[in-house]
């Protein structure tokens, strides 16, 4: 097979395809469309919540109170007779907000300290990775935690604490491809031909790191999410009565014991359904942008 | 020798992170949370007093100075008072310790009899049923919350189906604890013959340290798929066929021994995604050991003992890494020899 | 000379994204007692695919699809996976063409050859260990009690080709194949290896099958060549004869490209590429770069015609006579 494939001499005729490659295509390509198609939905849902929701999310109903999921209430009613598909619809206003904030912020931060350090090289980038690898010693989940703790609970602390655990990825890209870039002969060439070393630097950079951020923005968003959602289940960041998908499966926690599954269940269903469109849209976008990390997950 | 050179560079590189962990577990605990000189004398205080506090706390002093305090009452094993108990934490710690630990292995020991074999079969048996299974397992687990599955096991193995205890803790009520060697009830258990115990132990065990099992599952079963694959396809276990070694020997044997040494690289990773499950599937199942202990602490806006489980797990993480480091040269003849 | 194994008719096919492909289109030869068949070809012609298909050992997506390869008495083609494995590392071993790559890098060297006296001749651990280290010294590793103890990546490439030997002669196989055994070594190792091959075989009555693209190794190693195009077998002969007076126009123009010396004609690469193998017309596949093509070359294969004593070659034109051998 070896031998095969290594005869360059062979062209891959124009035959006609099979069909095994073109379902292995459509499949891939339909995943990705259904995930892209949830998450439009849900942050059209959120943005558009007002008029979206079939009833206020505060809006208590005596007479509703427990109901399990019917026509009318989709997906049930709590203790207080609140329509859960308005609440999740509501909450996640907040859950994608902070995700998406936190992910740029991170972004942002990553990428500007990571030029710094990928050019001063010296002290400065020592300065920098030590700092890194400390903020990598911390399993990111925890350090999120102790991070909101110390600096208050509050949805705007969530945001950052998310965010510092994640600026030692793109610092690290970046860092690494400007190495990168600088070892390479088409820099010395340009340097030579009198291109400043920044605008070298910035011609290759972009197109050599913005498909690996890209693909590494993606993927964030989903951990953002998990995140956000684990923090507010053990009690940090939101307050009630504002409400987030992991709060509200914590408050539904309480009903398992009775039966009431619904409760717990639809908030986690939202936040697996986010999660696993932004993991499959990361991952088809490292396909189609990273030609070299192809079949590695 | 030259494995020793190996540990040294390590270990080089160990404690300047040693070093910054402290430095932000001191910030997130000293400097940014408002006075706590204020927060410990309460509200109803006077400025005077506050100042006579600060004094008597040192903080005052410089930064470097409080730090260097900070280090040196770790390394004595002060880590402070729990407000809400009145009592050390190091003590609290020791004592919810052995919870938290049985749970961490038995959750690593479920991931790793479960991950690996499906790991194995997915590449042996690739594009088949069994790696589609694996596949969505590995997509599903990534992106389920580890307390949502918990309560749907919950759900569904204690509500619906019985066969599940409440999740109360480590050891069925009037149930005695056995004697305690380990710390770990199924190990006590075991050794002193307290079959009752070790029954019940067990159950209790099962879902949360099943919860948090297939959590870390995922990435165990991936990285063992992917490597698998890789060498599955080497000239080695090429070899190894041509010259007639049976099936289960090659798989098993050559190709899977070979496939640990990137599996344990990422054991790693693993050990961190535990540590921040044990504290989440702790508080679902009401498991007495620390995680559990620092969510309690959060709700009752106990710093000390919030900010120690965070020192502590960040130091376990960075020995556990160092650890596997260190096994990684011992296993492989390439870094041990060279 | 007596057969020790005969490949009949072999064909196997991969299924690619693309179609069909048919690396090897009924491969027939035979191997005799003691002797060194080289099989020749550029990459891409299907050698390694036949040597991995007489082991039995072709995976998907590929598969045999016809033929019969009979080693005493038996139809490997035939055989059940069980009966294989005793087959493989037995009767049948090999060595492959990345010595460096094709040891285990976690187990010692030692282990990795008494390991094969324990499974294939039931011997004590420490019997096999002892037997592994007088197999060392055989295939010239100096020093063999020491080196047994090591690891893969502390041997040169021409001494894990040595380890691979000793391992592939363990067993008194009837049938060794070797398959590019030089590849990626420098000359005068590459020199030691073939000469320790051609000895061994000799000592220890092994065939060999060795397969290589360089015509210089054939001339120099072996007994008889099978030609190799495009995965259809054109022309098997004595090396003299081969060399001689090349009846094939592949066979030709590939000794005509040999580099020499010796005298002054010039190296001739041949015209044309291997053609892709898929889609591929059902007749000879050098009708695409053939000087003396005609219509029937593309819709039926021609047959293996004996031309001389021992000497088969498969070619329309050679068997009218329009292409006269030389």
């Amino acid at each position: 097979m070896a031998e095969l494939s290594s005869s360059g001499t062979a062209p891959l005729a124009p035959a006609p395809a099979s069909l095994r490659l073109i379902w292995r295509r459509l499949r891939r390509n339909w995943l990705s469309a259904a995930a892209l198609a949830v998450i439009v939905l849900m942050a059209f849902a959120a943005t558009l919540a007002v008029w979206v929701a079939p009833y206020e999310p505060d809006a208590t109903d005596a007479d509703a109170a427990l109901q399990a999921p019917v026509l009318h209430h989709l997906l049930g009613t709590d203790i207080y007779g609140r329509d859960l598909l308005s609440r999740i619809v509501y909450a996640g206003q907040v859950d994608l907000a902070v995700a998406f904030g936190a992910t740029a912020l991170a972004l942002l931060i990553g990428c500007s300290i990571g030029v710094v350090a990928g050019l001063y090289r010296g002290v400065i980038d020592l300065v920098i990775m030590r700092c890194v690898d400390s903020v990598m010693a911390f399993p990111a989940f925890i350090l999120a935690m102790a991070i909101t703790a110390a600096l208050g609970n509050s949805v705007g602390n969530v945001l950052i604490a998310i965010a510092i655990t994640q600026i030692p990825n793109y610092l690290r890209l970046i860092r690494g491809e400007i190495f990168r870039i600088r070892e390479m002969e088409y820099a010395d060439a340009a340097r030579v031909v009198g291109n400043p070393a920044w605008r070298i630097m910035f011609i290759h950079l972009l197109p050599n790191a913005l498909p690996p951020i890209i693909v590494q923005a993606t993927l964030a968003m989903g951990y953002a999410l998990l995140t956000m959602a684990s923090l507010s289940f053990i009690g940090l960041g939101i307050q009630p009565p504002q409400s987030e998908w992991g709060s509200m499966t914590a408050e539904g926690a309480q009903y398992i014991v009775t039966g009431e599954w619904w409760l717990f269940l639809f908030p986690g269903v939202a936040i697996v359904l986010m999660v696993l469109s932004f993991n499959l849209i990361g991952d088809s976008l490292r396909d189609f942008l990273d030609p070299r990390m192809r079949g590695v997950r | 020798m030259a494995f020793l050179a190996y540990f040294l560079r390590r270990l080089s590189l160990v404690i300047p992170t040693l070093v910054g962990v402290t430095i932000i577990t001191f910030t997130l605990t000293y400097v940014l949370p408002g006075n706590p000189a204020v927060v410990k004398a309460g509200p109803l205080v006077s400025p005077e007093m506050v100042k006579e506090l600060e004094k008597q706390m040192g903080l005052d002093q410089p930064f470097w100075v409080q730090y260097g305090r900070y280090v040196s009452g770790v390394l004595h094993g002060d880590l402070g008072e729990s407000a809400s108990t009145g009592r050390p934490v190091l003590k609290d710690f020791k004592q919810r310790l052995p919870a938290t630990l049985e749970l961490t292995l038995a959750s690593l020991l479920i991931a790793l009899v479960l991950g690996i074999p499906l790991g194995v079969q997915s590449a042996v048996h690739r594009d088949t049923a069994i790696d589609h299974i694996g596949r969505i397992v590995g997509v599903a687990g990534v992106a389920m919350p580890t307390f949502w599955t918990g309560l749907l096991a919950l759900y569904v193995f204690f509500y619906l189906l019985g066969v599940a205890p409440p999740p109360l803790g480590r050891i069925g009520p009037g149930i005695e604890p056995p004697h305690a060697i380990t710390g770990l009830y199924v190990v006590d258990s075991l050794l002193t013959g307290n079959w009752k115990a070790l029954g019940s132990a067990l159950h209790q065990l099962m879902l949360p340290s099943l919860t948090l099992g297939l959590s870390v599952m995922a990435p165990i079963a991936r990285m063992v798929r992917s490597t698998m694959l890789e060498i599955l396809e080497s000239d080695y276990v090429k070899a190894a066929w041509a010259a007639g070694i049976p099936r289960r020997r090659v798989i098993y044997g050559d190709a899977l021994a070979n496939a640990m040494i990137p599996v344990i690289t990422i054991l790693g990773i693993v050990f961190g995604f535990l540590m921040a499950g044990n504290a989440v599937v702790e508080s679902v199942f009401a498991w007495p050991g620390i995680g559990n202990y620092a969510i309690t602490s959060l709700m009752t806006k106990d710093s000390g003992p919030i900010q120690s489980f965070v020192l502590f797990v960040a130091l376990l993480y960075v020995i556990v890494n160092f650890i596997i480091d260190i096994l990684y040269g011992l296993i492989d003849p390439r870094i041990r020899l060279e | 000379m007596s057969a020790v194994i005969e490949v009949r008719d072999v064909s196997v096919r991969f299924a690619t994204d693309f179609g069909e492909v048919e690396a090897v289109d009924g491969a027939s030869f035979e191997v005799r007692e003691g002797e060194i068949l080289g099989l020749v070809g550029e990459s891409g012609s299907g050698k390694s695919v036949t040597a991995t298909a007489i082991l039995r050992l072709i995976r998907r997506p590929g598969r045999l699809t016809g033929g019969s390869i009979v080693l005493g008495g038996r139809d490997l083609a035939r055989l059940g996976e069980d009966e294989l494995q005793k087959v493989r590392g037995t009767e049948i071993t090999m060595v492959s063409q990345t010595p460096r790559t094709a040891l285990n890098p976690l187990i010692t060297v030692g282990e990795q050859v008494a390991r094969l006296f324990v499974l294939h001749a039931g011997l004590s651990k420490a019997d096999a260990r002892k037997r592994a280290i007088e197999m060392l010294a055989m295939v010239g590793i100096p020093e063999p009690e020491r080196r047994a103890r090591q690891y893969a990546h502390q041997f040169s490439g021409g001494m894990c080709q040595r380890v691979m030997i000793a391992m592939a002669l363990a067993t008194s196989p009837r049938l060794l194949i070797a398959d590019e055994p030089t590849t990626g070594l420098d000359v005068s190792t590459a020199a030691r290896i073939l000469d320790l091959l051609r000895d061994l075989g000799h000592r220890t009555g092994a065939s060999i099958l060795l397969i290589t693209h360089d015509l210089g190794v054939v001339a120099t190693t072996c007994h008889r060549v099978a030609v190799m195009h495009a995965g259809q077998m054109v022309e098997v002969a004595p090396v003299r004869a081969l060399f001689a007076h090349p009846a094939h126009p592949y066979t030709r123009a590939l000794v005509r490209s040999i580099p020499r010396i010796d005298c002054e004609v010039a190296m001739e690469p041949i015209p044309g590429a291997v053609p892709s193998l898929l889609n591929i017309a059902p007749g000879c596949r050098y009708a695409g770069r053939c000087p003396w093509v005609e219509e029937r070359c593309r819709q039926i294969k021609p047959g293996m015609t004996e031309i001389a004593p021992d000497h088969l070659v498969a070619c329309y034109a050679v068997e009218d006579g329009r292409a006269r051998v030389v």
